[in-house]
């Protein structure tokens, strides 16, 4: 804006002349962003606009953007195929189940966390809890197998020794619970960052002014700390009903069995299944964007709800 | 003096630091031992770990696990294409997303709005599995090394981070005088930005290296050639699986009955200490960054 001054005094310039000046002026922001530009539009536009494919036949020779447009044919064929209300069911369990309670882990924990006054205590148990939040997927399916296994596993035999009649946990009847307990395990810690982050910037005259009120500790976490999460809870809130049909594909998969498939088949190892292992691409492409349209519709409307009851949103 | 602190609070008071206590102690458990009983169990004697003889302390010291891993060629070839594709994955990432972001951090760069919409879109909408699928197929990249790179080479979340990162912490002021000095974009980025920067391209570089040390899907799906698949997908064969090892053990299918199924076990416990223990020796250090990365990003999302 340095130079605004003699272009004042000038007639005002062309389209073509400004766009020059823009070129000449922030040619080099445009170099730095370019890559970055090309790398999101080949691997993520690209696919979008192949999207296309749903509503056309897969012909090898045209590859991605199909074949001969017909329509609505793959998205009647999956609302009409046995396995659709299996599938939608157990999609909205498991990912439903993750949402709330991966939802409210995090806040209580923090609440504890930042209940111990102790720094260095403080510290160790942030540490402790991020911790998991680093093991690849395919291990902490492996320690589930590993504890789970029936016979030798260690959480099976704390179990029998409570009386509990131990079991198959990952053969079919418990499968949603340990799913979404080992992900609690996994991420609790690290998703309360950010809540912690909040509680910190609490102004703490409002600590003192409350305990010469008289006012106990659960007092002081229901009308203080919990009022001031409030804001990051409904953010965090509208990005997770973004992802209601987005299960974690991977550790879904990787926790399948034949005797929980009845279960775990989601809608996500679904299009795997028929999109990649079976070839079938333009069905695969018709489910997977049926998934896609879902989560973002709900993305949307929890955003105008939230801005209409709280004024927070994320546009 | 610590005394007297404790008998000024109201037994109300008191209750509830006790019940603090047992609640943090409760959560430290069942966060730690988990892992910790994988470390003891990878070096005590199988059978004991499978009779639930083993518990607090590894009892008879055995290295049967690490002496099948370190035998087991599919397992360090693993190694070898993780360390190749973090290594190389990680350096291109960085060259991407640092100079985007800080175009995108100036003000004065009107198309940022329109282009922050361009990168932001994609987290809530994408194409979906197959249509990304027959896209690397026609760039032939399916099967190919470079799926490892390329695809995720912009991360937008990260990207976002940083361009908060630049926008907040590089003082305006400086930019002014080094524009009056004469400097062009690239020279600030290179010689100012960069080097006030460094707490940002730790965090990012370390969330890009754990994305790639822990990626088990682009393997999955995009690869098929044994040799090119990283550590996780070898994981995902000995752990989950049950593939059967090079010692004979594991692969307890059947007819080994609960014997085999011990030792397979020990490799087990073994397998996850040796692919998780650089995570776990670099955690201590990386933590703060990784903070640091959250709240950063919190501050604007």
């Amino acid at each position: 804006m340095t130079a605004a001054s003699p272009t004042q005094a000038r007639p005002r310039p062309g389209a073509g002349a400004q766009l020059a000046r823009h070129a000449r002026r922030y040619w080099q922001l445009w170099v730095m962003a370019a890559p970055a530009i090309a790398f999101v539009a080949v691997f993520a536009y690209v696919p979008m606009y192949g999207l296309q494919l749903a509503f056309r036949e897969f012909d090898f020779t045209a590859g991605l953007t199909g074949g001969e447009w017909v329509g609505l044919k793959y998205f009647q064929q999956f609302f009409e195929s046995p396995q659709f209300w299996t599938l939608i069911r157990n999609t909205v369990v498991i990912s439903m189940t993750t949402l709330v309670v991966g939802f409210v882990a995090p806040i209580a924990l923090a609440l504890i966390v930042n209940q111990v006054v102790n720094r260095s205590r403080k510290k160790f148990l942030q540490t402790a809890t991020y911790l998991p939040h680093f093991i690849s997927i395919v291990v902490i399916v492996g320690m589930l197998q590993v504890f789970l296994s029936p016979s030798s596993g260690l959480i099976t035999r704390v179990a029998e020794f409570f009386g509990a009649s131990g079991g198959n946990l990952l053969g079919s009847s418990a499968f949603v619970q340990v799913y979404v307990i080992s992900e609690v395990w996994q991420h609790c810690g690290w998703n309360s960052i950010i809540y912690l982050a909040a509680l910190a910037s609490v102004d703490t005259q409002l600590y003192e002014a409350a305990r010469i009120d008289g006012a106990g500790r659960f007092t002081i976490i229901r009308h203080i700390d919990v009022p001031a999460l409030v804001p990051t809870m409904i953010v965090l809130l509208i990005l997770n009903m973004g992802n209601v049909l987005n299960t974690g594909f991977e550790k879904i998969f990787l926790m399948q069995n034949p005797l929980n498939l009845g279960v775990s088949e989601v809608i996500a190892t679904y299009v795997y299944k028929i999109g990649i292992l079976s070839n079938q691409f333009s069905y695969g492409t018709a489910i997977g964007l049926f998934n896609t349209l879902i989560n973002f519709t709900f993305l949307v409307v929890t955003n105008q709800v939230a801005k209409r009851v709280s004024n927070t949103s994320l546009w | 003096m610590r005394l007297n602190a404790l008998r000024r609070r109201s037994p109300a008071d008191l209750a509830f630091t006790i019940g603090l206590f047992v609640v943090c102690a409760a959560i430290l458990f069942v966060t730690l031992y988990p892992i910790y009983f994988v470390m003891i169990a990878s070096i005590s004697d199988a059978t004991m770990v499978a009779t639930g003889q083993v518990w607090a302390f590894p009892r008879r010291i055995s290295l049967f696990g690490y002496e099948q891993i370190l035998g087991d060629s599919r397992i360090w070839t693993g190694y070898r294409n993780t360390i190749l594709y973090t290594v190389v994955g990680t350096a291109v990432n960085l060259l991407v997303t640092l100079p985007a972001a800080y175009a995108l951090s100036r003000r004065e760069f009107r198309p940022r709005k329109i282009l922050m919409f361009f990168f932001a879109f994609t987290m809530f909408f994408n194409g979906g599995l197959i249509p990304m699928y027959l896209l690397l197929r026609d760039l032939s990249l399916l099967d190919n090394w470079l799926v490892f790179v390329l695809p995720s080479a912009v991360n937008v979340y990260n990207l976002i981070i940083a361009r908060a990162f630049f926008e907040h912490s590089l003082p305006e002021e400086l930019h002014e005088a080094a524009s009056i000095d004469g400097a062009s974009y690239f020279q600030f980025f290179i010689k100012m930005a960069l080097p006030l920067s460094m707490a940002i391209i730790s965090v990012i570089g370390l969330y890009y290296l754990v994305q790639h040390w822990n990626d088990f899907f682009t393997g999955l799906v995009f690869v098929r050639t044994y040799d090119k698949q990283p550590l996780q997908i070898v994981l995902r064969d000995i752990l989950i699986s049950n593939q059967a090892f090079a010692g004979g053990a594991g692969g307890a299918g059947g007819s080994g009955g609960s014997y085999a199924q011990q030792y397979a076990d020990q490799i087990k416990y073994g397998v996850i200490v040796v692919s998780t223990l650089p995570v776990i020796i670099l955690y201590p250090f990386m933590q703060r960054y990784f903070e640091k990365g959250v709240m950063i990003g919190s501050v604007k999302g």
